[in-house]
């Protein structure tokens, strides 16, 4: 019926005036995708289901590259993540990079969900087919899923020279030692937010700031939280005083089961997740475990905080997928948004912490009002109560994702 | 109905039905390589891969086989999910009913020469993406909507909202499905003809006698024909129940979603779609004998 395709995505954006955020528009999509998803069920369900041959040490596979001859380059993002002038609807940096290099950049911002977007490319993937796609923009787990399967191609550094730019707590990341085959393209994290009129109508306070105070039957279904399973289980963990980088089955359990009972007492209205945003505009949800960024690009009347206990931070990765046909272009936009300059200009933009050194030095000169906030250059305080996800095993994350969608309902 | 009609007209001269009959067969032709392409083929398929069996070790990696446990193990999960998806759309069904009746009868028998406008309008949300009409039920009840204001103020709603409910998601679907109720009813009912009613009028029968005697039975296949095309889209709805509803409202379309994008467990996203279909089939079959108008539908 409706399948997620980029002007399906932009028909909605359309009808949904005022700022769009990176979020906003995901459900949509997500349920184009599921459109999708329940579509090849009735039809090649069988097909790609049957397909699994994957060989226990997979090579990416790598096409010739016509990027010498074609000046094209196709990159897959999620939405609202790379700089806009809100009036005029262009992206500065990127049409910069195409007037510099001649390289005409089709950017596309059809990742909405990591496993939706998987489930749509997964087929071609597994069948060596390459997927239309020079870069695409996947989280942590995700981009670990795909490195392991042989999906992405390695970067030749010889043509990143700003690779060296990498913060370097970046670079060893247990998927990827050494950044081979992923560069991070932003970060962000997992926090509490909330509308500050209507919490104090019903905490007296305009401050959140644990989720005791989250579940006070007050707020009695007026809350969201995230259907992205690590973030909101990440923090529910760290608020039943487990570590989110490092908790067994059990301590697992625990938190769906807390997280179930605030599920069914009604405490928790909507699991949505990417709904969340347009839902705390309208005043149906008065507080949300949410994306830092959004927060800030919702406005002053809502708040943004790490909860006590600790919140989620992830990062998304720009990888160059197998067969893709336009590697050397795809580095070449690599190089460009490690620059400082650039940079800093998208993270003024995106308001989600900047992966790139020196981009602080270069904000002061865009605004400088945003050197010292914390959520695009993070201190040490908010570092320090901030967990990435477990890495899981295959198995483990089939086990824990079923826990978590039988807790919301599915 | 019409397609009845259709093919079964003119084999009384021999040679040129003859000649005909394989001019039929020949025109039959895309028809059937859609279906056996675009049905058949994935019926198949999807049967097949709800019998598949899980590679030890590596998850979301499937083998030929024989499981039939996949069934089993399916309803053990999902039969609330089941339920619901029936009970919701069986509810959305009748209210349907209950909306389109009055709304066709009035725009087949009363609205003169308003009708094509009617007709136009009844159709009209359909120009827009379902996905926006329902995005748009969002704000229509949303909590500081004046419709959640006004039945809030009256002490009418247990949840004190109607978003995220079970209200939200059988409305969104009554609303949706609506045109496919009241098309067949106005089909039905605009071949009614009207001296029958005048008839039945001058037989000393009251408006109700002549509605039940008279108006009704003939309007049954509009009836059957409504009933099945809003039932059998609403069971296997799932945007309404994401859109609107809870996470206590998930509907079958919802978790074959879930489990198929999430989970990856294609064997029982198969085997739950296989379900729905063979669930709407026998449902299906034991309704149009019930209202004994196999002949019709």
């Amino acid at each position: 019926m409706i399948s997620n395709r980029p002007e399906m995505v932009a028909a909605i954006a359309g009808t949904m005036r005022s700022t769009v955020s990176r979020r906003r528009l995901l459900q949509a999509a997500g349920i184009g995708g599921a459109a999708m998803a329940v579509a090849a069920c009735g039809g090649t369900g069988g097909d790609t289901a049957g397909s699994g041959s994957e060989s226990a040490a997979p090579v990416a596979a790598s096409a010739e590259d016509l990027s010498d001859t074609e000046k094209t380059l196709i990159w897959s993002n999620w939405i609202g993540y790379v700089d806009i002038n809100d009036e005029t609807g262009e992206r500065p940096s990127l049409d910069r990079f195409m007037a510099d290099t001649g390289i005409t950049v089709t950017y596309n911002e059809d990742i909405n969900d990591n496993s939706e977007f998987f489930a749509k490319v997964r087929t071609q993937l597994e069948q060596g087919q390459e997927i239309g796609r020079d870069i695409v923009t996947l989280t942590d787990w995700m981009a670990g899923l795909w490195i392991q399967s042989g999906f992405v191609q390695k970067l030749d550094k010889a043509n990143i020279p700003n690779f060296s730019n990498m913060i370097a707590s970046y670079l060893d990341v247990g998927f990827d030692p050494g950044r081979e085959y992923s560069m991070p393209w932003q970060s962000g994290f997992g926090a509490l937010g909330w509308n500050k009129s209507a919490l104090k109508d019903a905490l007296g306070t305009d401050t959140l700031v644990s989720l005791d105070q989250l579940f006070d039957p007050a707020l009695k279904g007026k809350i969201s939280v995230l259907s992205e399973m690590r973030d909101t289980m990440g923090i529910m963990l760290a608020w039943l005083g487990f570590d989110p980088t490092n908790f067994t089955d059990d301590q697992f359990g625990q938190a769906i089961e807390a997280l179930t009972q605030q599920v069914d007492n009604g405490q928790i209205r909507q699991v949505a997740g990417n709904e969340y945003v347009a839902a705390m505009e309208s005043g149906d949800v008065t507080a949300v475990i949410g994306w830092s960024g959004d927060m800030f690009q919702l406005g002053d009347a809502f708040g943004v905080a790490l909860p006590e206990s600790g919140g989620t931070l992830w990062t998304d990765n720009m990888m160059i997928p197998a067969l893709a046909s336009h590697k050397k272009n795809a580095e070449a936009i690599m190089n460009y948004y490690y620059d400082p300059a650039v940079a800093a200009e998208v993270a003024a933009y995106v308001q989600y912490v900047s992966p790139i050194k020196g981009a602080k030095e270069a904000m002061a000169k865009i605004d400088p009002a945003l050197v010292d906030n914390p959520w695009i250059f993070p201190d040490d305080a908010i570092l320090g109560n901030s967990y990435v996800f477990m890495s899981l095993t295959p198995e483990q994350d089939a086990t824990y994702q079923r826990a978590f969608q039988k807790a919301i309902g599915n | 109905m019409v397609v009845g009609v259709a093919t079964t007209g003119g084999t009384s001269i021999a040679p040129v039905a003859q000649r005909r009959s394989r001019t039929g067969y020949f025109l039959l032709l895309p028809g059937m390589a859609w279906l056996g392409i675009f049905f058949a083929i994935p019926f198949v398929t999807l049967f097949m891969t709800s019998l598949q069996a899980p590679v030890e070790g590596s998850p979301g990696q499937y083998v030929p086989a024989l499981q039939i446990s996949n069934y089993a193990s399916a309803i053990a999960e999902y039969w609330p999910q089941f339920l619901r998806s029936f009970l919701y759309a069986g509810i959305a069904t009748l209210l349907a009913l209950l909306i389109a009746y009055p709304l066709a009868y009035f725009i087949a028998l009363k609205s003169g020469r308003w009708r094509s406008l009617m007709l136009v309008l009844v159709i009209a949300p359909s120009f827009a993406s379902f996905l926006l009409r329902t995005y748009a039920w969002k704000t229509i009840l949303a909590d500081e909507s004046p419709i959640t204001t006004f039945l809030n103020a009256l002490h009418l709603l247990p949840d004190g909202r109607i978003l995220n409910t079970s209200i939200a998601v059988i409305a969104g679907l009554t609303y949706n499905f609506l045109p496919f109720m009241v098309l067949p009813l106005y089909a039905a009912l605009e071949r009614l003809d009207p001296r029958l009613i005048e008839a039945s009028n001058d037989l000393y029968a009251n408006p109700i006698t002549t509605f039940r005697k008279v108006t009704w039975p003939l309007s049954l296949p509009g009836v059957v024909a409504g009933t099945l095309l809003t039932f059998i889209p609403a069971a296997g709805d799932y945007i309404n129940a994401e859109l609107l509803g809870s996470t206590q409202d998930r509907m079958i379309g919802n978790v074959i979603q879930t489990n198929f994008i999430e989970f990856r467990d294609y064997p029982i996203a198969s085997a739950l779609s296989f379900m729905l279909m063979a669930t709407i089939l026998v449902l299906v079959f034991t309704y149009i004998r019930r209202a004994g108008t196999e002949d019709l539908v």
